[in-house]
């Protein structure tokens, strides 16, 4: 055993030494918490939804990015946060010709980057050709088909890799004057605006990137981005970046209307986990967040600082047309007719979705909505939801025996609900589960994956039926519709349709507003009664925000630039509560 | 003990290596791949975005590119046919890569701003486990049969029976909401410590206490202890001086898996409490496919459970000197 | 020639039944596993029949309400043979009468307690799958690597070490991801996805039975009575069979009671990261996820949270209690072993 003598013995020093180390890893860790301490709490705080994966526009794709970017950077034009209206943003005004096919911008002489450099046309045009290089391999790049010969230079390559035209040349985006921009379409474009405004065609400055370039060598790609280096023109601008934390924003003095920006700093957070949020939005830590639990939706709805918006996505199911029987149509319509979709909107998810029976949601003006054909609830027959669920299913097993199967034919082969697992996908499945199961007698396997492992299976047609959503990128029907062209890219289930393509192709060709919209519907109707997908709910956007919060205003693409918000005083808060 | 911990790093470059060669093989195995997202990009551009990559490479290049020291791609040394500017790079030469997800950070760097954040986590958790079931352990033992031995034993034994997530919860209902003490979720102060690192730490408070109970009831009853009571030591030094070396043992062995344990437990709770650590990061990019930080933090977590293991056989051998370093009877 | 397999088990099991903790336990996990069993003939509700509702409901009490009429045995998924016909005769003898909500519902009006009965059947399941795949590759893995010995044994040994350091969470993901790809393949050879969860989660824990095991053999190895049939000229196979692994499975034995309380946990642990169990199945760890979420501060589900954690954490506390006991039990010279009672 140990015996006392004066110099500590090897054994004991080592067991020392194992003791230091494991102390510095504690203070080194310590002493990172005090690091993190020195950050005061921000203006505003908000919850991002998730890491936002890349500061450059070109890259990106979620629409928590999108968010920050357009809080960092500003376009050519932005969007009015009540109505969704094109404003000025970098360009203070523009003009269209009259066929529509040719915009001149003019951009704004004050307008400069957090580098001290104007804000130009050669910016734009520098920005735009990065975004459609096929080098730049950017997602979005597909925004800016509208523009004369933008597909054919991001598209067509030579055998080094390299784009194939020259984008001075062919591309319809050239500078004017160092303040006037010109860009060609195709066709003209009646959502090209809200195009402009998209995060990926935010600007990026050039002499940043080429001098990280020359100075960075190989790292260039991610040092330029940093927020010591980044270069942007935004009404924010980058403070500090915290992986897996926040981002830090504060306001930008040299933004041209800087004036009228009211917060001096932004946290953005990134926590997913929805109990997380909640907790620290009742805490007060977090002043905005959204996407809540279903089961506390009741409760929550009737606090004031609750608020929920239509917004421009529908959920749902994607038939796999290959697969027997689903390249049947009638049973595809027999298993649409036999959802409850109101169960779905009112007891499962309880946030105030709307039931859909089409595929574009509510909120475009002017646009005649097809309806899958289905019994009326409530119309002139005076019928309850239950009747006409009924009657539904009714014609449903009507259906599925003319298509040879049930009591009299075949035995229906059981099918494979397909989702992901998140949010909830699977309760929805469930329910529909059930309900086929017992108003059909089809036996319904439930296949939950992973979300990679599920956009593949997707993407490959491995699936029987398979849940989806899309949200609209502009406010335009065309954004849902042109999905589901033949051998489109997101189309996903085999359908095509000659009639359909047509159509799709004529409304991008109309010139005449009104008509498009009619093409469009025609073109809808199609869809609806060929139904490759079944159609369940759209979507609806549930937002709490701190009551003193202004500048806050529900629009259907769920857009709340920072730039406008503001802390009310005791007065108007008073006058608000009063008013609502 | 120095030719112990040579083989020790000679096994360990060889562990590294095997779970390296074996998670690349995993990732690249299993469908899906980093770019994957909802809206499709076209053909071409889906070549490009390979290309930068390297993805569109035969597997046993991208392997070696990962593994370097010699870089494969345009930068490579002149003699292999690229320009030079970048002759080495990879693994070996510590250079984990970019992250495919976070495409500003190179892996380097997130685990760079992650890893101290987990450990300070880890270490809260590991010492307050250490602490109360060390101490609830001992004390139970030393007072055998008697009620506080029952109640330890029944809290123990509780305290592993519940999903640390649930406790978490329960927690932050208590002590954030109901006694208004502590933030709910968060990282920035000592305050944000202390929720996580109980829900953290409490299971294998449990298990320490158990197993120094059972330690020390079985040191003693041994003979030099009774010799040392005998000799009229008071029991306090009995215990603390004499008998604790041994009792303690059962606990030293059972650290390695404690460490690797908090490891995978903070998955869980770095999720619920919204800490910026290195648990996030493992599952988010196991889940979606950024094969460069998964296999960083894979490699990162081997090293992590290997050191504390080594680090463990060691203490036990400066207790213990009758067990033999060698990994045998173990 | 007489070796210690002739009375100890005898002997262990007076000891075990005198030890009154140990005792009850066996009670109790006794009653668990026949509810669980028993499951289809109970008349619970179904559990997954769905009820939608705006929130989940409180417990009923059973003398405010004990049972309700419209259970129908349409509501269940497709069940196996045996089970169909405890339905049957649930249903002759019960009728369509159930119990009410006395545990509450959760958020799809599904009842509480059915849930917890018939996840105990998948928890269950998983669980002693699980241990027994680890006790399948770990028991054999480990005794012939101890018997063996000599540099084998050192490069066995040094291979389980290795995949010791894997992260393990890092190696269900894959191979549950993987084994979701191949499914149908798989599904057409009769591997469904617990066929899948089993072997996952059995391919990961049999890495600590594989040691202790190596090390029970590698002790027993040096004993007179293995010593002597080892001079008599018996073949290591026989020594292997007659000898060792007889002597070895208590060590196994007390090691699965230990083991499964790990593997619920890791349930629960893969539920919450969404890699559970699939629904309609239903097990304690996709209940423990559920439960979290009425831990919330605007309006607790309390009875969500607590009835499946009392439920789960009573079975751990059980197994818990029945391990030591079987652990002190047990050949007293073993027990110091494994960390038991000194006697």
């Amino acid at each position: 055993m140990s015996v006392s003598g004066a110099l500590p013995t090897p054994r004991a020093l080592l067991s020392i030494l194992l003791m230091a180390l494991l102390g510095l890893g504690a203070l080194l860790g310590l002493g990172r918490l005090a690091r993190s301490a020195r950050l005061q709490r921000a203006d505003f705080v908000f919850n991002n939804g998730s890491d936002v994966s890349s500061l450059d526009p070109a890259a990106v794709t979620g629409t928590p990015e999108g968010r920050l970017l357009r809080a960092i950077s500003e376009g050519l034009v932005i969007r009015d946060p009540r109505s969704l209206e094109p404003m000025g943003g970098a360009a203070h005004s523009w003009e269209r010709s009259e066929d529509g096919l040719v915009w001149t911008f003019h951009l704004r002489e004050d307008a400069r980057w957090t580098n001290g450099d104007p804000v130009e046309a050669a910016d734009f045009v520098f920005s735009f050709e990065r975004l459609l290089d096929p080098a730049t391999a950017a997602p979005y790049a597909y925004q800016l088909y509208p523009v004369v010969g933008a597909r054919a230079y991001n598209t067509e390559v030579d055998e080094a890799g390299r784009p194939a035209h020259d984008f001075a040349d062919t591309v319809g985006i050239r500078k004017l004057a160092p303040l006037e921009l010109e860009i060609r379409l195709e066709a003209s474009t009646p959502y090209f605006l809200d195009l402009l405004a998209f995060h990926a065609l935010l600007p990026v400055n050039r002499r940043a990137l080429e001098e990280a370039r020359s100075r960075w060598g190989a790292s260039w790609e991610q040092e330029w981005l940093r927020p010591e280096n980044i270069v942007t023109n935004g009404a924010f601008r980058v403070l500090e970046r915290r992986l897996g934390d926040r981002i830090r924003l504060v306001r930008n003095r040299d933004y041209w209307d800087a004036d009228s920006v009211a917060l001096e700093s932004i946290d953005v957070l990134a926590i997913e986990n929805q109990a997380t949020m909640l907790n620290l939005y009742l805490t007060g830590e977090v002043d905005w967040i959204e996407r809540l639990a279903p089961s506390l939706v009741p409760r929550l709805r009737e606090r004031e600082d609750y608020h929920a918006e239509p917004y421009l996505g529908a959920y749902f199911y994607r038939f796999n047309v290959t697969r027997a029987p689903f390249g049947d149509v009638r049973i595809r319509r027999a298993l649409a007719l036999a959802v409850d979709r109101r169960a779905i909107c009112d007891l499962v998810l309880k946030g105030g979705q709307g039931v859909s029976w089409g595929l574009v949601p509510p909120g475009f003006d002017g646009y005649a909505y097809p309806r899958m054909a289905h019994t009326e609830r409530g119309g002139e027959e005076a019928m309850d939801e239950e009747q006409a669920l009924a009657a539904d299913c009714e014609e449903a097993r009507a259906l599925i025996a003319e298509a040879g199967f049930g009591p009299e034919g075949e035995p229906f082969p059981p099918i494979e609900l397909h989702y992901n697992n998140a949010e909830s996908h699977r309760e929805i499945a469930l329910v529909v589960a059930e309900r086929w199961q017992r108003e059909l007698g089809i036996e319904v396997l439930l296949l939950n994956q992973e979300w990679k492992l599920y956009l593949g299976t997707q993407r490959n047609l491995g699936y029987d039926i398979s849940r989806s959503s899309w949200i609209g990128d502009y406010p335009d029907p065309n954004t849902f519709l042109d999905v589901f062209k033949t051998d489109g890219e997101n189309n996903r289930t085999g359908w095509g349709n000659a009639d359909y393509d047509r159509l799709i192709e004529a409304a991008a060709a109309e010139p005449d507003l009104e008509r498009r919209l009619e093409v469009l519907a025609e073109a809808e109707g199609i869809l609806l009664e060929e139904l490759p997908i079944l159609p369940i709910y759209s979507y609806v956007t549930q937002n709490l925000v701190h009551p003193r919060l202004g500048g806050f205003w529900g629009n259907l693409q769920d857009e709340h630039p920072p730039r406008f918000f503001y802390w009310m005083d005791d007065e108007e808060l008073a006058r608000s509560r009063a008013g609502l | 003990m120095a030719r112990f911990l040579l083989r020790r790093l000679a096994w360990f470059a060889i562990t590294l290596w095997v779970v390296m060669s074996l998670s690349f093989a995993l990732m690249r195995a299993v469908p899906g791949g980093p770019f994957d997202g909802e809206r499709r990009l076209s053909a071409a551009i889906e070549r490009n975005v390979a290309q930068r990559y390297h993805l569109d490479w035969p597997l046993w290049r991208q392997y070696l590119q990962y593994t370097g020291p010699l870089n494969l791609d345009e930068g490579r040394a002149g003699f292999l046919g690229g320009n030079g500017t970048r002759r080495f790079g990879g693994l070996l030469t510590g250079d984990l890569g970019p992250s495919f997800k976070h495409r500003d950070y190179t892996v380097n760097q997130i685990i760079a701003e992650s890893l101290p954040i987990s450990m300070a986590l880890g270490i809260a958790a590991m010492a307050w486990a250490l602490a109360l079931g060390l101490g609830a352990g001992v004390l139970s033992a030393v007072r055998r049969g008697g009620k506080i031995d029952v109640g330890v034993r029944l809290i123990a034994t509780l305290g592993i029976a519940v999903p640390n997530f649930v406790v978490a919860s329960l927690l932050i209902l208590v002590f954030s909401f109901g006694a208004g003490l502590l933030p709910v979720a968060g990282w920035g102060s000592a305050r944000h410590l202390v929720l996580p690192a109980l829900a953290l730490g409490a299971p294998f408070a449990a298990h320490i206490a158990r197993l120094a109970r059972t330690g020390m009831l079985e040191v003693l009853s041994q003979d030099h202890i009774r010799t040392a009571r005998a000799k009229g030591l008071p029991e306090r030094i009995v215990v603390l001086r004499h008998a604790l070396r041994g009792g303690v043992l059962p606990v030293v062995s059972y650290l390695g898996p404690a460490a690797a344990g908090i490891l995978t437990g903070s998955l869980v709770i770095e999720r619920i409490f919204a800490i910026p650590g290195t648990g996030t990061h493992f599952v988010n990019s196991a889940l979606g496919r950024d094969y460069t930080l998964a296999m960083g933090v894979t490699l990162l977590y081997t090293a992590l459970v290997y050191t504390l293991n080594t680090a463990v056989d060691v203490i036990y051998r400066l207790l213990d000197p009758r067990i033999e370093l060698g990994g045998e009877g173990r | 020639m007489s070796g210690p397999t002739a009375s100890p088990w005898r002997d262990a099991r007076r000891r075990l039944l005198r030890d009154r903790p140990a005792r009850i336990s066996l009670l109790v996990l006794g009653l668990i596993g026949a509810t669980s069993l028993a499951a289809p003939l109970l008349p619970l509700p179904s559990p997954v029949a769905l009820d939608l509702a705006l929130e989940p409901s409180a417990p009923v009490a059973p003398w405010a309400e004990f049972g309700r009429g419209g259970w129908s045995p349409e509501a269940y998924w497709k069940l196996s043979p045996p089970d169909q016909a405890l339905l049957g005769l649930r249903e002759a003898i019960f009728g369509d009468w159930q119990t009410s909500n006395w545990l509450g519902t959760d958020a799809r009006g599904r009842d509480l307690l059915s849930r917890i009965v018939w996840g105990s059947r998948t928890s269950i399941q998983v669980a002693l799958a699980a241990t027994l795949c680890s006790l399948l590759f770990g028991v054999t893995y480990g005794a012939f690597s101890g018997l063996v010995g000599g540099r084998t044994d050192n490069l066995m040994m040094r291979a389980v070490d290795v995949l010791y350091s894997v992260p393990v969470i890092f190696l269900v993901i894959f191979l549950i991801s993987a084994l979701g790809e191949y499914r149908t393949r798989l599904a057409a050879h009769g591997i469904g996805h617990m066929t899948v969860f089993y072997l996952v989660i059995g391919g990961v824990y049999w890495l600590t039975m594989a040691r202790v095991v190596r090390g029970q053999v590698l002790v027993l190895r040096e004993t007179d009575f293995i010593q002597a049939a080892r001079a008599l000229g018996a073949s290591r196979v026989r020594i292997l069979i007659r000898h060792l692994l007889p002597n070895v499975l208590p060590v196994v034995v007390v090691y699965l009671t230990l083991t499964i309380p790990s593997v619920m946990l890791f349930e629960a642990f893969l539920s919450f990261l969404g890699l559970g169990v699939e629904a309609p199945m239903v097990s304690w760890g996709t209940l423990a996820v559920d439960g979290v979420e009425g831990i919330n501060p605007i309006r607790p589900f309390w009875w969500l949270a607590l009835w499946p954690s009392l439920a789960m954490g009573t079975t751990l506390l059980a197994l818990g209690i029945l391990g030591d006991g079987l652990r002190d039990a047990l050949d007293p010279r073993m027990a110091p072993l494994l960390g038991g009672k000194h006697r």
